[in-house]
């Protein structure tokens, strides 16, 4: 155990600096990108003309996109963590754009290499990896949330193409995406997992409605979109027609590892600590509230040993070990605490937690309600809480698969 | 940067569960629990054997002079069996010793304590549920000590007992040997059945001064780190029972395991339990090698394992139905050291008290 990094990987931390130096000014840092409004889910991303340069630059020095071969536009590195967490921290204090965020980069390029074609793989990957092509995923529908083997939208062949028909819900960036991947039923009379198609549409072809959906917080982070008469080039299909579901467990996989992360527990968590140290509560400054501490406290060592779980399996991924149980838990140990978080926010603005976001009266002028809000959102978003158990149950402790759920 | 056991640390915790899986299951524990002293001297000398009380000892007293993560691997497997015996207390003796103890006190104590020849304990606590060493009430004037130390590890059976006291310099530590002059030593009726526990009274104790505040600092912070550490050990162990269990019992026709409620209550242990592996890694680490971060992370590792632990042994005893609350059944011998787990230096109240102290909240 050593938690300092050793000189092989100091020479590399100077590597990264000076390529920054050489190729990304402290002008490029301060200058504001150009207005963009198709930001991600993962906040605005820079991706205009001189950020596309830099990322061209980083990808030849083998910087970015490392999981991705050359010959689609990645730099097809050795798989190495702690460079890559070298690097991020490198091009974070540099300001300098580090590898596109969202559904496109995380998520469907690793299942375009995977199963695409290799005219798909030539048409889309490097693209999407410089921000030129923005993805929304098409797979939750109203009545298909965690069963979502059981979605409705329906494809049926005619000649060269699918002509598409129904309604996907909880789609991030829709409004501004380029390109959906979808999950579609193709083979009604199948299995409900044998049936399903994953196919790439285009966002402008006619029939599609985009509708914003307003959420619990007020803003409209989602859409629903429509899908009317819909017509797809059936070469659009990712890998074979029938077995979407496989191919689309691929792409869950990477989602999860996307959520897990501790990062934004810790922003929030910092920013609750905050509060609790220049908000007077009951005459006293939060903090000094024992039970406040007492709760302060316990979380923080939570998210500490969530922290460290995250370099235990940053270490694993390095020396190449299944990450079994480890992995599992990820995703349900970190959106719990966030949502155990987001109470103690509540509880630290006691009384004026009644008060909303926006309200001057409020601590912090009400910020932490909409993190408050938003834990349940993420608690839900990429497999609610519940099926985590299951995955973890099933999976990691061996137990027998619900008779039910694998029956219908 | 590598935040995991090397090939040695992996090996010696496979060695040290394998020895205690053969030598140690649960009727071998039952009958030393139920003998006089909770102690079985065979038991402890194939310790002794192996290797495992010498762990932290510097190799010129006789030990392998490795460092505290090393130990807690031991303290995991210790906990992961219920083993019996005075191996914590033993080991925070030596760590006293290490960090306190001039070269002729360590030459003279810490082979005894590695070669199985005397038994050592360390006491801090006092009967007001004080384990804070600025706090105590425990007296040393011209080197005789006066005052009740409670919650000792086999107190009443040690032979070198380090008593945390204090002096005109402040807190320190003293060494006291069995037999001395006013000292009196009895166990108490313990939750614990496989760990005894004593209150230690002293009038007028001979001791020989070892470590000031720091030292006293140092050894508490390392009991955390071993506490935490056999605390996960038990969890581990406790959610297997529970697990297998589940694959096992029919009702209603079918394993109980496959129904979502009993899932779930699983699968939210097993949650809570692998990022928790990592804390008290963590805090041993700090202890090792960070020294700044070692109070702070010792004091969340011992208050979050300690939880953890009650939380298993409450949750894993209900998902065993009624067999789980017979005495027959193994699990509350865990139970039982969960309760000595949350106790020993201090509950987590305590502890989340004393890190909110240390950054400055």
């Amino acid at each position: 155990m050593d938690l300092s990094f050793s000189a092989e990987y100091e020479k590399f931390r100077q590597d990264v600096q000076a390529f920054l130096a050489a190729s990304w000014s402290k002008e490029d840092a301060a200058t504001e990108p150009p207005p963009d409004e198709r930001a991600t889910l993962g906040g605005a991303v820079r991706s205009d003309a001189r950020a596309t340069e830099f990322r061209q630059l980083a990808i030849a020095r083998g910087y970015l996109y490392r999981h991705v071969p050359k010959q689609y536009g990645g730099s097809e590195g050795r798989p190495d963590p702690l460079e890559q967490m070298i690097i991020a921290e490198e091009f974070k204090k540099a300001k300098a754009p580090h590898e596109m965020v969202g559904q496109g980069p995380s998520m469907l390029v690793p299942t375009l290499i995977e199963h695409g074609t290799e005219e798909q793989k030539q048409q889309f990957v490097i693209g999407t990896l410089l921000g030129q092509i923005r993805w929304c995923q098409g797979y939750s529908e109203p009545g298909a949330g965690s069963d979502l083997a059981s979605l409705r939208t329906r494809g049926v062949r005619d000649g060269d193409d699918w002509v598409i028909d129904g309604q996907k819900i909880w789609t991030s960036d829709a409004q501004h995406a380029d390109w959906m991947f979808c999950l579609v039923r193709t083979e009604p009379e199948a299995p409900k997992h044998e049936g399903i198609t994953y196919i790439l549409i285009d966002m402008k072809t006619p029939g599609i409605t985009v509708r914003p959906l307003r959420q619990m917080t007020g803003t409209a982070d989602f859409n629903e979109v429509f899908l009317e008469g819909v017509r797809v080039p059936i070469t659009n299909t990712v890998g074979k027609r029938g077995q979407g579901w496989q191919v689309s467990r691929s792409t869950l996989k990477h989602e999860r590892a996307l959520i897990g992360g501790a990062s934004i527990n810790r922003r929030v968590f910092d920013g609750v600590l905050m509060m609790a140290m220049s908000t007077q509560l009951r005459g006293q400054t939060a903090i000094k509230d024992p039970i406040i501490r007492d709760r302060m406290v316990d979380l923080e060592a939570k998210l500490r040993a969530s922290e460290y779980h995250g370099y235990r399996q940053l270490t694993m991924s390095a020396r190449g070990e299944e990450q079994g149980m480890a992995g599992l838990v990820s995703k349900l140990y970190s959106t719990q605490l966030g949502y155990d978080i987001g109470m103690l926010a509540m509880d630290v603005m006691g009384d004026r937690s009644a008060l909303g976001n926006g309200e001057p009266d409020a601590p912090f002028a009400g910020m932490l309600v909409t993190a408050y809000m938003w834990s349940l959102g993420v608690l839900i978003a990429g497999g609610a809480a519940n099926i985590q158990r299951n995955i973890i149950a099933e999976r990691g402790l061996g137990l027998p698969r619900d008779a039910a759920a694998s029956r219908r | 940067m590598n935040f995991g056991l090397s090939q040695d640390q992996i090996l010696l915790r496979d060695t040290i569960h394998r020895f205690l899986d053969e030598q140690c299951p649960t009727t071998r524990v039952r009958q030393v629990m139920d003998g006089p002293s909770g102690h079985d001297p065979e038991l402890w000398s194939g310790l002794v054997d192996l290797g495992v009380t010498g762990l932290y000892v510097p190799a010129e007293h006789g030990g392998a002079g490795l460092e505290l993560l090393d130990l807690a691997l031991a303290a995991e497997g210790i906990g992961y069996n219920a083993t019996p015996g005075p191996f914590l207390g033993n080991a925070l003796a030596q760590i006293a010793l290490v960090e306190g103890g001039d070269a002729a006190l360590q030459a003279q104590w810490l082979p005894k304590l590695t070669d199985g020849s005397r038994i050592g304990t360390f006491a801090l606590g006092e009967p007001d549920g004080q384990w804070d060493p600025a706090k105590i009430t425990t007296r040393a004037e011209a080197g005789k000590l006066t005052g009740t130390k409670a919650l000792v590890p086999y107190g009443a059976l040690a032979d070198v007992l380090i008593i945390a006291a204090h002096d005109h310099d402040g807190p320190g530590m003293w060494l006291v040997e069995k037999g001395a002059a006013g000292l009196a030593s009895k166990d108490y009726v313990g939750n614990d059945l496989t760990r005894r526990l004593s209150s230690v009274k002293l009038d007028e104790t001979p001791g020989v001064k070892l470590g000031g505040v720091k030292a006293v600092g140092r050894v508490r912070d390392a009991g955390c780190a071993l506490t935490a550490a056999d605390a996960y050990g038990g969890c581990r162990r406790m959610l297997e029972m529970a697990a297998g269990y589940s694959k096992q019992r029919e009702q209603f026709g079918q394993m109980i395991g496959a129904f979502q409620a009993v899932k779930h209550q699983l699968a939210n242990l097993a949650c809570e339990l692998e990022p928790a592996l990592s804390l008290w890694w963590y805090a041993a680490h700090a202890f090792d090698r960070i020294q700044g971060e070692s109070a702070h992370r010792a004091a969340l590792a011992k208050s979050l394992l300690t939880d953890t632990y009650d939380r298993f042994a409450r949750d894993t005893t209900e998902l065993h139905g009624g067999i789980g609350f017979t005495w027959e059944f193994d699990l509350h011998l865990w139970f039982r050291r969960a309760m000595f787990d949350r106790g020993f230096l201090g509950d987590a109240t305590d502890h989340r008290a004393r890190a909110a102290d240390l950054a400055g909240w």
